[in-house]
Parts: structure tokens; sequence; C-alpha cells
């Protein structure tokens, strides 16, 4: 499989489930050329509702929807629909409405647009609302399998999805399961946790590691929550060590979940890899070796994390 | 004759606001009792509903947008069988399904969790969007507050539903209900951020627009019929009305936005609210034992 954008994926994804789900909307704020969620609104005119620039309706309005047994799809930036927080608090959590909220474009990979078009504080929201559920593919099969979960799925989920084209991580035979994380690569001495985007990172870091003598556990994190703490707790117990990279602010994202899970279950040396202050233009490479969310920067902070 | 009936079930409901709100020690009297006359025209007079089955995918749907006001949609709803009256007093005490604000989750006949305002008016559109895409009869009453739509969302989706759905799906099955009293919580609308002229901005935004005396239950029935009578647009109400309506010391005055009558209080208003003069009342009293429970367990809770 070429590399592909899990959004891209996202939006083939809907094609062929809303040819057999007439239950299935889609519901934009003027960016599903972006949102990829164009063609489905071309193949189901009918079934796909553009509410122009207007976030906080176009989120309340998926509620309605979800309310008479449709399963809506409310499309946007992860940072414009997480921004519109408090109508995903009150119309979409507290009312269990079977929502399922697309933020695309998260994180600094969308480079030259700069900090205001980047999700990087969404995780940290929604993490906090009780009932949502998060999930953030890593490559064009998960995104697949995720997508067909949503639909199956009762009750809200945030889907966080990329910009930027993902290289194939998870093998051809993985299924995706709610809460359940994937152990890509096998060590001793790191457990390496990466999500969506970065989980491939992860893996190229991993090989550099190994020419130093040091090997990585690799776990794709795809369900941010709930998270697959099973197969943390397995994983860390007998590493010692855990490192998390994302693509997202430092502050209460993946790290943030793995950490005060383990400071719960099993305290242990942990450093999270993220993003730092607010993001900025450039080109994505550069931005990604500048917060030290590349494989030699990863494998740089691993290496100082563990004294070697 | 349906009108005299509403208008004692609205009486009656005027009753249990104050007796819930005495017991919760906390709430919001003045938009209840502004309210009340618009949700009982609806529940009693128009809404396909089964109080034995809430979740009837055909039933009507109400969302009471101005969530605090939720004191006059419980009394409707248990008036209507949704859940015995003698819960009423339940409201806001821990464990209880009658929240402060409403819960979708925790109480059948609600259908929608607001009271962080501007949220009701999507999700009614999104209900009458779902509505008409099953092919559904079924319609959707949607009230909002006067104060609530200072709330940028609610001009969003103003601006949307009369677009919403067309040509094929039009909001036809959508009422919105504006329970214009004109006091917000710190002061009248008027000296925080004035509405007006409201009826333009609606009718700017694409609405037909019906101006009633929220009050007045032939005018409120009269204006649902001509919003079920309009095709291809949903319709908008301004419902002039006057806050704490029907208690004479609470009416027009901000100070009863959001705080619960002590039981004194409680019972002076539900005498006045009944039309019996004080020196009439004991005698009243006598002839009618379920006021007589709900002044007596009133006398009670003041003792405490």
């Amino acid at each position: 499989m070429p590399a592909k954008a899990s959004r891209a994926a996202f939006g083939e994804a809907l094609l062929e489930l809303g040819a057999r789900d007439e239950r299935i909307v889609t519901l934009d704020a003027d960016l599903s050329k972006s949102t990829m969620t164009v063609n489905f609104a071309k193949k189901f005119p009918g079934r796909a509702f553009n509410l122009g620039i207007a976030e906080s309706n176009m989120v309340g309005v998926a509620a309605g929807l979800a309310l008479t047994g449709k399963i809506p799809f409310a499309c946007s930036f992860a940072c414009f629909v997480v921004g519109r927080f408090e109508t995903i608090r009150i119309s979409v959590a507290y009312t269990n409405a079977n929502v399922k909220i697309v933020g695309t474009h998260s994180g600094i990979a969308i480079g030259e647009d700069g900090y205001s078009q980047m999700g990087l504080e969404d995780i940290a929201c929604i993490r906090a609302l009780p009932n949502i559920g998060i999930i953030q593919p890593a490559d064009e099969l998960e995104t697949r399998q995720v997508i067909a979960h949503a639909v199956e799925h009762q009750g809200p989920l945030y889907l966080r999805l990329t910009r930027q084209n993902l290289e194939p991580v998870c093998p051809p035979d993985y299924r995706f399961q709610l809460g359940r994380w994937l152990v890509l690569r096998r060590g001793h001495d790191v457990t390496l946790i990466g999500t969506g985007g970065t989980v491939f990172n992860c893996l190229e870091a991993a090989k550099l590691l190994e020419k130093d003598g040091i090997t990585a556990d690799v776990i794709n994190a795809a369900c941010i929550k709930p998270l697959d703490d099973e197969t943390l707790v397995r994983s860390v117990g007998r590493t010692g060590h855990v490192v998390t990279v994302e693509d997202h602010s430092i502050a209460g994202g993946l790290g943030g979940a793995v950490a005060e899970t383990l400071a719960d279950v099993l305290p242990m040396p942990l450093k999270r890899l993220g993003v730092q202050g607010f993001g900025e233009s450039g080109d994505a490479k550069g931005l990604y070796a500048k917060h030290g969310l590349d494989p030699a920067g990863i494998a740089a902070s691993v290496k100082k994390f563990l004294n070697r | 004759m349906a009108e005299v009936r509403l208008e004692a079930i609205a009486r009656e409901c005027r009753v249990q606001i104050l007796r819930m709100l005495a017991h919760a020690g906390s709430g919001h009297p003045g938009g209840s009792l502004s309210v009340i006359d618009i949700l009982t025209t609806i529940y009693f007079g128009r809404l396909r509903h089964d109080p034995k089955r809430p979740d009837w995918p055909e039933r009507d749907r109400v969302v009471l947008s101005k969530g605090h006001a939720v004191p006059a949609l419980y009394s409707v709803l248990a008036k209507a069988g949704y859940f015995p009256e003698k819960q009423l007093i339940t409201l806001r005490k821990l464990g209880s399904p009658l929240q402060g604000h409403p819960d979708r989750t925790m109480l059948p006949g609600i259908e929608a969790a607001t009271g962080s305002l501007g949220q009701g008016l999507s999700i009614s559109l999104g209900l009458a969007l779902g509505l008409k895409l099953s092919g559904s009869a079924a319609r959707v009453y949607c009230v909002l507050g006067d104060g609530e739509i200072q709330e940028g969302q609610v001009w969003e989706a103003a601006m949307s539903a009369p677009k919403l759905g067309q040509p094929g799906h039009p909001l036809d099955n959508l009422v919105v209900i504006l329970d214009y009293n004109k006091i917000q919580l710190d002061n009248f609308v008027t000296k925080i951020l004035d509405l007006e002229p409201v009826l333009t901005k609606w009718q700017s935004f694409g609405w037909p627009v019906v101006e009633i005396d929220g009050h007045d239950v032939p005018q409120i029935a009269k204006a649902l019929d001509q919003a079920e009578a309009t095709r291809g647009v949903p319709t908008f109400v301004v419902a002039h009305t006057v806050k704490g309506k029907g208690v004479s010391f609470m009416e027009n005055d901000p100070e009863w936005h959001g705080k619960a009558p002590k039981p004194a209080e409680a019972i002076a208003g539900i005498r006045e609210i009944l039309g019996v003069t004080e020196g009439g009342w004991e005698d009243y009293l006598k002839t009618d034992s379920a006021t007589r429970a709900i002044v007596d367990e009133l006398v009670t809770l003041g003792k405490k």
C-alpha cells in the first residue's frame, strides 16, 4: 500500500460504508474538500449537509440528527470543531448523542498554514469529557477499519485524522478493536508509544536505536480513550522505561493519558515527546525536526532518557 | 372548552413550579412562570406523544432550550404522566433524575440536555431534519429564552434553518417559540443587550414570524396551527410574556430570575395563582385537598 493521508482513507471508507448504510450522513463547515467528504456529498447529495462556516451549529445539528437514529459524521479541521468545546460538551457528550466528530489537519504536520489551523490541543479537550472515545488511526488500513468501527459503535467518538500522507505500519491481517493497542515491534530496553502519524517515526527511531544496541517495544496507540492499560502495563513492566511520541501539545494528550495511568497502577520513568508551545509555519519535516518528533530526534531523546 | 382546560392545567403547573422550587431551595421561578402557558398549550393541546413510550420514534419532540426553566417542563411532564407528581419535590436533590437543568439520559421525556444556552435550536434543526429524512410526520417544538438569543450559535442556526434540507426536506416541521419576558439574569434585556428589532431580525433570516401574547392560550394555539400549516420553512413565534407571571411579587422583577421562594412565599404565590383572597384561604383549602396537602407540606418545610 502506498502512503495515504488518513483524511483521504476516511473519505473513501465513508463512500463505501455510505452505500451500505443509509443512516450515515455527513456534516461540514465549508471544508468538505479538505475533510474529504466531498465525494460522499457528490454520491449522496441528500445525505450531505454543508452548514457553512458555523461549526457550533454543525455540531448541534449533528446531535439532533443522531437523536433520530442517523449516524452523523461532523467534520472540520481538528482545531475548529473541537474549538466548539461547549457544544460538544453538552449537545454531544452529556446528551450521549451518537455523533462521530471528525477532526482533520491535526498537528504541526500541516506545516505552512501555521498555528491557527493546527489541531494541537484537541485530544486534551476531548479527553476531559465522559462518554466520548478518541481514536487516531496510523495508516490507511487502520483508518478504514476505524471508520467501519465508528459506524457500528453506539455512542459519540472523536476521530483524529491527518492531512499528510501516512506510511503503512499495520500488518495486512490487523483488526482494529476499541481500547486495544497494537505492538508493532518487540524489544527490551524501552517502550516507544506513538499515535497517528508518529507511529511510523517511532518504528524508524527503533531501527536507529538498534544500531546502538538499544531495542524497543513500539506500540501503535490508536485508541487514546479508552487506552489499553493492559498492553501498556505488560510492555512497560518488562522494559522499565516508556517514551510517548505525539503530534499534539505536550500537555493533556497521549503522554498525559499514559502518565496518569502509570501513576495510578505502575509508576515508571516516563518521557513525553510532543509539541511545546504554539506551532508555526514551515515545512512539516523541518517542524518535526525542531520539535524532536522525527526519527533522529526521537532516537536522541530515548538515548538521553536511558543515559546511553 | 379546550382553552379552559388548558388554563386550568397551567394553573396547576404554576402551583407545582412554586412547590418544587421551594423544596429545592434554589432554581428559576421567573422564567418557569413565563413559559408555562406555552408549554401546557404544546403538551396538552398539540403534542403527539405517549408518556408510556417516551422513545416512540413517531413522537413530536419538545426542546426547552432555555433549560433553566425546567421546573415548568417537569411540572408538565408529571402532569402528562411521565413520572409521579410526588417526584417533583426531588428537584435538584442528590440522586434525582430531576436535575437542575435537563438531563436527557436521566429522565424519559427529556429530548435534549439544555441549560448551556444557545444550543437547543441547533439540536432542533437536527431533529427536524432527521425526522424529515426518515419520512416521519412528527413535529419539533423549540422554546428559546430572550436573553438566550444573545448567543452566537442561535444566529448560526437561525441563518441555516430556512435553507437546511432544501429542496427535498425543508424544516417546516419545526416551530420555534421565543419566550420574550424581557428580563435576563443580571437585569432587563434592554439594559444588557437589546434584541430589538427582534421580529425583523428573524424575518430577514428567512423565517415567517408570528407575534402573540404568550399567556393567551387561544393565541398560542393559533400560532402553532399557523406554523403547522406553513410549508417550506420553519416558523418563528415571538411570544410576549411576563417574567414571574401569576405571582404579583415576582412579576417583572429581575430578582426572581434565579431565586427560589421560601415556603411562606410559595404559599402566598399559590394562593394568588388560584385566585383566592387572603381571608378566604382557610375556607378554600377545606374544599381543595390536593392544594391542602401541598400547603401542609410547605408549612412543614418552613419549620425545618
